[in-house]
């Protein structure tokens, strides 16, 4: 072997735990997708699984419900042969009044290599980060960040666009909840895309501009010469008043339809993170239709878990989390 | 590694190795009997040049072309859970179905023999070949697991602290083989 060969121009992994986009570099981003297209093969193969995270183990620790993140991630461990652990809500001792932290030193003391976490209040990964010595990767903060979603949505676009600078890209639905809309701008603000958001007023966050996007309030207007839509799911159920009339008022304002995409610019995709609300904001039409990259989307999440699953593994943290 | 090493003499230049691979093409095919099931499959990344030289050497001796994959064998090092970072994970393409072909595996230097031991499992994974060979440039002794090659460039004797470095031109702007050895403190 010669290793003069092996320097390469992608930047080092040197970060213990994925808690957010907001803190990586675009270099870092970078390594990350760069890796998941290495890692995008091991699924097409007849033997899906490689012996890299032999004897690792990996807790998922799902404090919210989720099906699509938490079975993508158990797929990724699977695949790099960890040895994963599933506690959800239901069955923790959570619902028992124990703590986060006490919560989090239990597992630490059977020696996990890597925590994966969801939870409804935003910066609990980060707590956990600073306390636990396992690398913590964040699989949704509240409405915070969500960093493996974006870092998907950003390996599909590179997929079918071949490149994220330059490219326009508007993300349509509820902007103040999201956790997905806040990693993904940062994600594709610091790639060089130009992003808009569009929303309705009540689902609108006042400042989103200072994150360096446009905001428009029609999604005709978000649709106009967008090379990728992104629509976000209509978060029912984090929604304590409503927002809007009803379903089908904001169907008829925001969703997503056959009608509008016949303005959409040619060569467009349609993104959703999912799980999606047919006939709240995408129409079953366009959602199964040949501009839809989604399930797509789906396929691509293992191979960026498992990405981030390899690099965060090949980090030592000996004093604790620390820094 | 290259800060600390110096040049000390060029082992092969390009001409040399020119021979070099044509005769082991020659090897590979007297061998094998001819082209039929044969494969290259050229381990990341200096004997990806090396797979596709021989492939052009067998195709202008026996007219038939011989397909040619590359393998990466990152996922399958038994060092992971020492070195850090993480090593760059690049692409496997084998192009077709490895089932009952006679592969053989190029690579650059052979060395310790970990980098053919985590390649033969890399192999196993996409499919059960007939008979798996290995074809090198260069054999430098120091083999810390029992594999031999089956086609050896040149054998070249070394101390364990020395460093065989083989280019290509497709990669490197050059062809050629050096040894490096450990600078002198002064």
């Amino acid at each position: 072997m010669a290793p003069a060969a092996e320097t390469r121009s992608a930047a080092a992994w040197t970060r213990k735990d994925l808690l957010g986009i907001a803190e990586l570099s675009a270099d870092e981003i970078r390594t990350i997708l760069d890796t998941a297209e290495s890692f995008r093969e091991v699924a097409e193969r007849p033997i899906k699984k490689v012996p890299t995270l032999r004897g690792k183990t990996v807790v998922n620790l799902f404090f919210e419900s989720s099906t699509r993140t938490r079975s993508s991630f158990e797929i990724a461990e699977k695949r790099l042969s960890a040895d994963g652990l599933n506690f959800s809500a239901s069955t923790s001792a959570l619902t028992k009044g124990e703590s986060l932290v006490d919560t989090a030193l239990n597992l630490q003391a059977m020696a996990p290599d890597l925590i994966v976490i969801r939870h409804a209040y935003p910066g609990a990964p980060h707590m956990l980060a600073r306390r636990l010595k396992a690398g913590v990767i964040n699989a949704g903060d509240g409405a915070h960040e969500h960093p493996t979603q974006a870092l998907l949505d950003a390996f599909t676009i590179r997929q079918r666009k071949g490149r994220i600078e330059g490219l326009k890209v508007s993300i349509v639905g509820d902007i103040e909840h999201s956790r997905v809309v806040r990693s993904n701008i940062h994600l594709l603000r610091k790639l060089g895309a130009e992003v808009t958001v569009a929303a309705p007023r009540t689902l609108m966050p006042v400042d989103v501009e200072s994150m360096g996007v446009r905001a428009v309030h029609s999604i005709d207007e978000a649709i106009d010469g967008a090379d990728v839509i992104m629509m976000l799911r209509i978060q029912l159920e984090r929604q304590g008043r409503m927002s809007f009339p009803s379903t089908r008022e904001y169907f008829n304002l925001f969703g997503l339809t056959t009608e509008r995409m016949a303005r959409a610019k040619e060569g467009v995709i349609v993104m959703h993170p999912g799980p999606m609300n047919r006939g709240v904001e995408i129409a079953s039409d366009v959602a199964d239709g040949p501009f839809s990259v989604i399930l797509e989307q789906v396929t691509n999440g293992v191979a960026v878990r498992m990405a981030v699953l390899y690099l965060l593994s090949g980090v030592r943290s000996e004093d604790g989390g620390e820094g | 590694m290259p800060p600390t090493l110096e040049p000390k003499k060029t082992l092969l230049d390009s001409k040399q190795i020119r021979r070099l691979v044509r005769r082991i093409a020659g090897e590979i095919v007297e061998q094998a009997g001819g082209t039929t099931d044969l494969m290259l499959v050229g381990i990341r990344s200096r004997g990806v040049p090396f797979a596709e030289r021989l492939a052009v050497e067998i195709e202008a001796m026996e007219g038939a072309a011989v397909p040619v994959g590359t393998l990466d064998i990152t996922l399958y090092r038994d060092d992971l859970s020492t070195i850090a970072p993480q090593p760059v994970v690049r692409e496997t393409k084998l192009g077709q179905p490895i089932d009952d072909r006679v592969i053989v595996l190029c690579d650059d230097v052979l060395f310790s023999g970990r980098t053919i031991r985590a390649a033969l499992d890399a192999l196993i994974d996409y499919g059960r070949p007939r008979a798996v060979r290995l074809a090198v440039v260069v054999d430098r002794g120091h083999r810390e697991l029992p594999i031999q090659a089956d086609y050896v460039g040149k054998v070249v004797p070394t101390a364990s602290d020395e460093h065989v470095e083989v280019r290509f031109d497709e990669v490197d702007g050059t062809t050629d083989v050096r040894l490096f050895t450990r600078e002198e403190e002064a």
